[in-house]
């Protein structure tokens, strides 16, 4: 049996994959470059029973994608810099109240209105601390339509099993370009349903830890009656201000992702084994950065890539490893530094570190990199 | 038999937090008298509130209930209802939270005609953060963010809510204890979005600045500005200045929005089942 | 690193230059099995202003999907003309509306010229198929897929009642290219 193929762009991927992931409910607002995916989910989604609805702002969105996932939905919103900026307060709430939900982001630079139509990826700090309070964050970062379809299905996963939102971060390019992807057969990749309580109703908290750091979500609606707040709460879920509830509260939220980062974790490694220098990058940079690498062997240059596919948790301990065993790593994001600090964090000197930012609205090319890595070495 | 309110309060969840002389107890129990009347299912029933004092309503009573952000009460039940319509959901909230922080959900809830019954109990101020004024402080009245008097005028919550398409719009204040169960029944059982303006009394934050020796006084002025709507019609509008027009302003029958999309899904399935 | 084929279409905002791109990436990498990435840049207008779209074509997959050496170049209208006929390689080729493109770019490549739109006009009978004989033409002056290829993808994308126009305005384009090779 030939499998179905087709060119589509990065958008029309993450939409289609969501669908294959079991998303059934999905609130949005138009804002550039991500319409595509509200776009095609307001078309698919009805064919499955699912439920589409473009509301009035940003905010709302993420709001109804909240309570749509109270009520047993997978679900997912999409959007863009300013939109990005608006939904932080909410993606603040599905943290507290440990709500799935997989947020899109397409970047575009900024601040404020920037540069709609430019690709960018200046949003990865954005990504980790954007809403304010401690809080533990996923965000995966694809560079192909195949991938954003495989990581898609993955983000749906990783924000049901861990019970919180997942971001993924695309950039202009990577969301408008049209590459070939075979669709997965249903059943080909993994997918994760929510874990339903183990206690009866009356027994049923929805922050109990008895079972673990990931306590089971019951569908609103269904035989499990509790509340929900966006204040530090107490394991059964209602108001506490007690000093020792709250502080254990924070750090398990926390944990969730710490104690899971090797499950969590995904990267790329491309001729690094042997690598003098190590071209650290994402999204699309990572696809100018692979052309770099293998330019630069032609040249006798012994170039490696690192691509984080996950950049939070960030792959802090295969960082630091790499790093010991090469000369120098050079960081392209198309922003003025973000990523490259997380780098230096990690890397603590044991090699050289070098920036390239570009936020001009144009990607970088691989020769920009390949010039870079001639000026580090 | 006297009503037994225990069998809608969550155990150990009392004392509420309002001040002595609050309305938002009667409208509390008024909603709980509601509800049972309506003979909800408790597991089928969502309550769901924004910030602020009204908003603490959700964690005293026995069903699903989330209390989410500042303002956005709509927006994620517009979510759950999206989400289960056949699940009965009410929002509560004050005026702040309603009109100001949560005004855009609230009116675009109002549009879509989504079957959810709002609570807004107007108690004119921001209690919680200490009495700044709120979209609904009469003009020239005193809170903390108008030492020198109040110069916005006010929103008209119930006119608001008529014009963005609400189909159900209703007034009563905390005085009229009954008509708060009769407005709310009327608003859970009309198939649309409903919305039940309560006149509130905050002696704490309001009251204490503008002149109000005790809550009686401001519960009186309810009492005694409060004109039923079919007495309103008779009255000519200079006789109306002023004056509280209660019970029900609005009703129409619209199309409701879950059930406008069930049948666009099933449109689509029809279509898709007919290509084969 | 792939051996690349870059294409880039630039014209008008609004004269279907994205939708011929994406045809030619589908005869390459649908019909044709090879890799493709169709990608395009654009502003804030729907109509109007300078648009492109490029393709890049490789038998095996494809890391960068913008144009970094341009094989082949089609500019439609005098500002994409200066806006985007560049970076094309030495003994690459340009095509040119030569009805709108008054001022030819120089450089180290062969420039071809057709009257891309008139024929659209005149002799198919609708502008709007413009892009699709450029597509010919291009197809022609590259043959970077087959002529069968091109049209299959043609067809593929357009409805039923718009078949037989855009199968002439691909096979006219077509022609005229191979009659000015």
């Amino acid at each position: 049996m030939t499998r179905k193929t087709a060119l589509i762009q990065g958008n029309e991927a993450c939409a289609h994959a969501a669908v294959y992931a079991g998303c059934t409910f999905f609130a949005g607002y138009p804002i550039t470059p991500s319409s595509e995916i509200a776009e095609v989910l307001a078309k698919e989604l009805p064919k499955v029973g699912g439920k589409f609805i473009q509301m009035e702002d940003e905010i709302a969105a993420m709001a109804a994608i909240i309570g749509a996932s109270l009520c047993g939905h997978k679900v997912m919103d999409a959007s863009s810099g300013p939109g990005m900026s608006l939904k932080q307060e909410l993606i603040g709430y599905a943290c507290i109240a440990e709500i799935p939900c997989v947020i899109v982001n397409v970047m575009r630079g900024g601040p404020s209105t920037g540069m709609p139509t430019g690709p960018s990826q200046s949003d990865v700090m954005q990504a980790r601390w954007g809403t304010h309070g401690d809080h533990a964050a996923i965000a995966i970062a694809p560079a192909s339509c195949q991938e954003i379809f495989a990581e898609t299905v993955r983000a749906f996963n990783l924000a049901e099993t861990y019970r919180m939102p997942v971001q993924i971060l695309m950039d202009e390019i990577v969301a408008h370009m049209r590459e070939k992807i075979v669709f997965p057969e249903p059943g080909e990749l993994a997918i994760v349903t929510r874990q339903a309580p183990f206690v009866s109703p009356a027994e049923y908290k929805p922050f109990d830890t008895s079972f673990g750091d990931i306590p089971p979500l019951a569908a609103m609606g269904g035989n499990y009656r509790y509340h929900v707040t966006g204040l530090n709460k107490a394991p059964d879920g209602f108001p506490t201000t007690k000093a020792e509830l709250v502080d254990a509260e924070e750090r398990r939220q926390l944990r969730k992702v710490e104690a899971h980062a090797a499950a969590i974790e995904k990267n790329e490694e491309y001729l690094t084994e042997d690598a003098e220098v190590i071209v650290l990058s994402f999204g699309i940079t990572s696809r100018s950065a692979r052309f770099a690498v293998d330019s630069l062997r032609q040249e006798g240059v012994r170039a490696g890539l690192f691509r984080p596919i996950t950049l939070w948790p960030f792959p802090e301990k295969r960082v630091a490893e790499v790093a010991r065993k090469t000369r120098a790593i050079v960081v392209p994001e198309m922003n003025l530094g973000q990523l490259v600090y997380e780098v230096e964090r990690v890397v603590k000197g044991s090699c050289r570190l070098a920036a390239l930012g570009r936020v001009d609205g144009e990607p970088i090319t691989p020769y920009q990199i390949i010039d870079k890595v001639k000026e580090v070495l | 038999m006297a009503f037994n309110y225990e069998k809608y309060i969550r155990p150990g969840k009392l004392p509420h937090i309002w001040c002595p002389g609050c309305g938002h107890g009667i409208v509390m129990k008024g909603l709980i008298r509601a509800i049972d009347k309506c003979a909800l299912n408790k597991n089928r029933t969502a309550v769901i509130s924004g910030i602020g004092c009204a908003s603490r309503l959700p964690g005293y009573v026995d069903f699903n209930t989330v209390h989410t952000a500042h303002g956005r009460a709509a927006a994620f039940a517009t979510g759950m209802k999206m989400a289960d319509p056949g699940l009965t959901v009410l929002c509560v909230g004050g005026d702040g939270d309603g009109v100001a922080i949560g005004g855009n959900h609230f009116i675009h809830a109002c549009r879509r005609n989504i079957d959810i019954t709002y609570i807004l109990m107007n108690n004119h101020i921001y209690g919680m953060t200490g009495g700044q004024f709120s979209p609904c402080t009469p003009t020239d009245g005193f809170a903390s963010t108008t030492p020198y008097g109040n110069p916005d005028p006010v929103f008209d919550i119930a006119k608001l809510a008529i014009g963005a398409g609400a189909t159900f719009v209703a007034r009563t204040t905390a005085y009229h204890a009954t008509q708060i169960d009769k407005l709310i029944i009327e608003g859970i059982q009309h198939k649309g979005f409903s919305v039940i303006e309560i006149l509130d009394c905050c002696p704490t934050s309001y009251g204490r600045r503008n002149k109000y020796r005790s809550v009686v006084e401001m519960m009186k002025q309810h009492k005694e500005l409060a004109v039923p709507v079919t007495a309103a019609a008779k009255m000519a509008p200079e006789d109306l200045a002023g004056k509280i027009i209660t019970g029900v302003l609005h009703k129409e029958d619209k199309p409701e929005y879950c059930e406008q999309y069930s049948r666009l899904i099933e449109k689509v399935q029809e279509q898709a089942a007919a290509k084969g | 690193m792939a051996q690349r084929y870059e294409i880039r279409f630039s014209g008008a905002g609004g004269q279907g230059l994205i939708t011929a791109g994406i045809i030619l990436a589908e005869a390459a990498a649908i019909i044709e099995g090879k890799h493709a990435v169709q990608s395009q840049s654009y502003g804030p207008e729907a109509r109007g202003g300078a648009s492109k779209s490029e393709v890049i074509i490789a038998d095996d997959p494809i890391d960068y999907p913008k144009a970094t050496l341009v094989n082949a170049c089609l500019a439609l209208t005098q500002e994409a003309a200066d806006k985007y006929a560049h970076g094309i390689i030495d003994k690459g080729v340009l095509l040119i509306d030569c009805d709108l493109v008054k001022t030819a770019p120089q450089g180290n490549f062969t420039l071809y010229q057709l009257p891309i739109i008139r024929t659209a006009k005149e002799e198919i009978g609708r502008e709007i198929v413009a892009n699709v004989v450029a597509l010919g033409a291009m197809v022609a002056l590259t043959g970077i897929v087959s002529f069968e290829s091109g049209e299959k993808a043609v067809l593929d994308r357009v409805p039923a009642a718009f078949r037989e126009l855009n199968k002439k305005a691909y096979r006219v384009g077509f022609e005229k290219m191979k009659g000015i090779l």
